[in-house]
């Protein structure tokens, strides 16, 4: 079972040295203890390009697709057996990253 | 006929939860456990009037259901084209052992107070999946239409199932915080039987505060060093000791007062005296289920009502306020407040309160009686209107109804 586990940018900005550290720290154990899959920082809104190609011809646009307060700043994709367990890593993943973070789950294969 | 109702009636109250918590664990799914529990009690509903109460009518339920779930299983398959008979366990006919349903019911309780869902998901899905109320009588008690609960109950079901919300209980260090949650529904389901909220049931529902007496009963063998869970269940114990004597002959609910305490349960009572005396010999400060059990232990110990200890009351009251400042516990605080400073005092403090419970017949019903008391009868008889508008519970509004009747 994967689990996405998004990190939540609410104005705090880009990781301050300490808060890579705690990552690092965290993304060992998730190594060590079978959970990770892939894990990545995003560049910030600014950066983003909208593609919108289902009307024949791709629409390019400047931006995110949702301008708001809160944005996705990376993410973890974590293979844990149940949600108490993405629970617990999150909530740790959270501390390290020292945002909050959202846990989805991958619809699994029947 | 009517004996044949009654077994399927009694038969529900008791195996709803058994059944669902049994094919929950085997099959891996709430929704295939719920449909196939429902389907066998319709089956039972067609079959026992022509065939006869079966012998073992818990037996007859769980074979039925488990059938009624690989055919389920199988037509899903079918229909999407999928392999889903991997979910079918092989070897699962023979009996339980009687520890295991215990843990299944228990599970089950804790998935569906998993704290990944809402507060509200929660109480639905504890209080269908093993209170076995159908989806209109949840949704009664949360006013709110049946479609809006049906919705409810199943998204709380896709969550477990898409997010795979564990089947089980919960690890030692999680469990305190777990149990808490799983308290307040158990509450939930105890007043549901103490005091039913829908008009096609009788005023009190004994397999409900039974199943939640047990189940509290249970977690407090699995944590006996946990305060709140002894609380609630002593609490649970001193309300069930008075339960002979709250309904009278007609079926009017009977107040506290009023009851014949000769008839109350003096063994529930010696046991609930019993937890709230071991609580308090812990010295350690107590949550919000102790105090009410507390409470309870007062109004159990006085052998007629005027013997009671008010004082008392209004002190553990002042303590409950302090940690849950709720305006239900402000009215119950002033109902205590009347019997030590009088009705006026009393009227005070329920009329502060109106705007957070206006919508709540007690606050009606408290209302009326303290006008009622103070020969205010135009006016009560208005309170009483209210209160018997609002109020669902059959025997709640008889008894209000004659009150009022009473009335100059």
């Amino acid at each position: 079972m994967q689990y996405l586990i998004s990190v939540i940018d609410d104005g705090t900005g880009p990781a301050t040295p300490a808060e890579d550290a705690a990552i690092d720290v965290f993304n060992a154990r998730l190594q060590a203890g079978g959970h990770w899959v892939f894990a990545g920082g995003l560049g910030s809104t600014e950066s983003a390009t909208v593609i919108d190609n289902r009307g024949g011809k791709p629409v390019i646009t400047d931006g995110p697709f949702v301008e708001s307060k809160e944005y996705l700043a990376g993410f973890w994709i974590i293979e844990a057996p149940d949600l108490d367990v993405a629970l617990e890593l999150a909530a740790e993943g959270s501390k390290s990253c020292n945002r909050k973070v959202e846990v989805r789950p991958f619809l699994s294969p029947a | 006929m009517t004996g044949v109702h009654a077994a399927i009636t009694r038969a529900h109250r008791e195996e709803w939860a058994r059944v669902v918590a049994a094919l929950a664990r085997r099959f891996g799914s709430l929704d295939v456990a719920e449909e196939a529990a429902a389907e066998a009690f319709a089956a039972a509903v067609v079959r026992w009037p022509a065939d006869g109460v079966p012998p073992n009518p818990g037996a007859w339920l769980t074979t039925t259901a488990n059938r009624k779930a690989i055919d389920w299983i199988r037509r899903e398959s079918k229909r999407t084209g999928r392999e889903q008979e991997a979910r079918i366990y092989d070897g699962n006919d023979e009996p339980t052992p009687l520890d295991a349903i215990e843990d299944d019911r228990l599970r089950l309780i804790f998935t569906c107070c998993h704290p990944a869902l809402s507060m509200e998901a929660r109480e639905a899905l504890t209080r269908r999946m093993a209170g076995g109320l159908t989806v209109a009588e949840i949704a009664r008690a949360f006013l709110v239409q049946e479609s809006a609960m049906e919705q409810r109950i199943t998204r709380a079901k896709a969550k477990i199932r898409l997010a795979h919300i564990p089947y089980r209980i919960p690890s030692v260090e999680d469990l305190p915080e777990r149990i808490s949650g799983v308290l307040t529904v158990l509450y939930l389901v105890f007043n549901e039987g103490y005091l039913a909220t829908g008009p096609g049931h009788d005023p009190i529902r004994p397999g409900l505060t039974a199943e939640a007496i047990r189940l509290t009963r249970l977690l407090h063998s699995l944590m006996p060093e946990d305060g709140e869970v002894a609380g609630l269940l002593a609490m649970m114990l001193l309300i069930e000791a008075r339960r002979p004597a709250r309904v009278s002959a007609g079926g009017e609910l009977v107040p506290l007062a009023e009851q014949d305490r000769g008839v109350w349960d003096a063994a529930l009572i010696a046991e609930g005296h019993r937890l709230v005396r071991e609580r308090l010999a812990t010295g350690v400060a107590p949550g919000a289920y102790q105090i009410l059990a507390a409470i309870n232990a007062v109004h159990t110990s006085a052998r007629h009502v005027r013997e009671t200890d008010w004082s008392q009351v209004v002190a553990l009251y002042d303590q409950l306020v302090h940690l849950d400042p709720s305006p239900v516990v402000a009215l119950n605080r002033a109902i205590a407040v009347a019997e030590l400073d009088g009705p006026a005092a009393a009227l005070a403090i329920v009329d502060r309160l109106e705007e957070k419970l206006a919508g709540y017949h007690a606050y009606h019903a408290a209302r009326a009686d303290l006008l009622r008391r103070l020969g205010l009868h135009r006016e009560s008889r208005a309170a009483y209107d209210q209160a018997i508008a609002l109020a669902g519970n059959v025997g709640e509004v008889a008894y209000l109804t004659r009150q009022r009747d009473r009335l100059l």
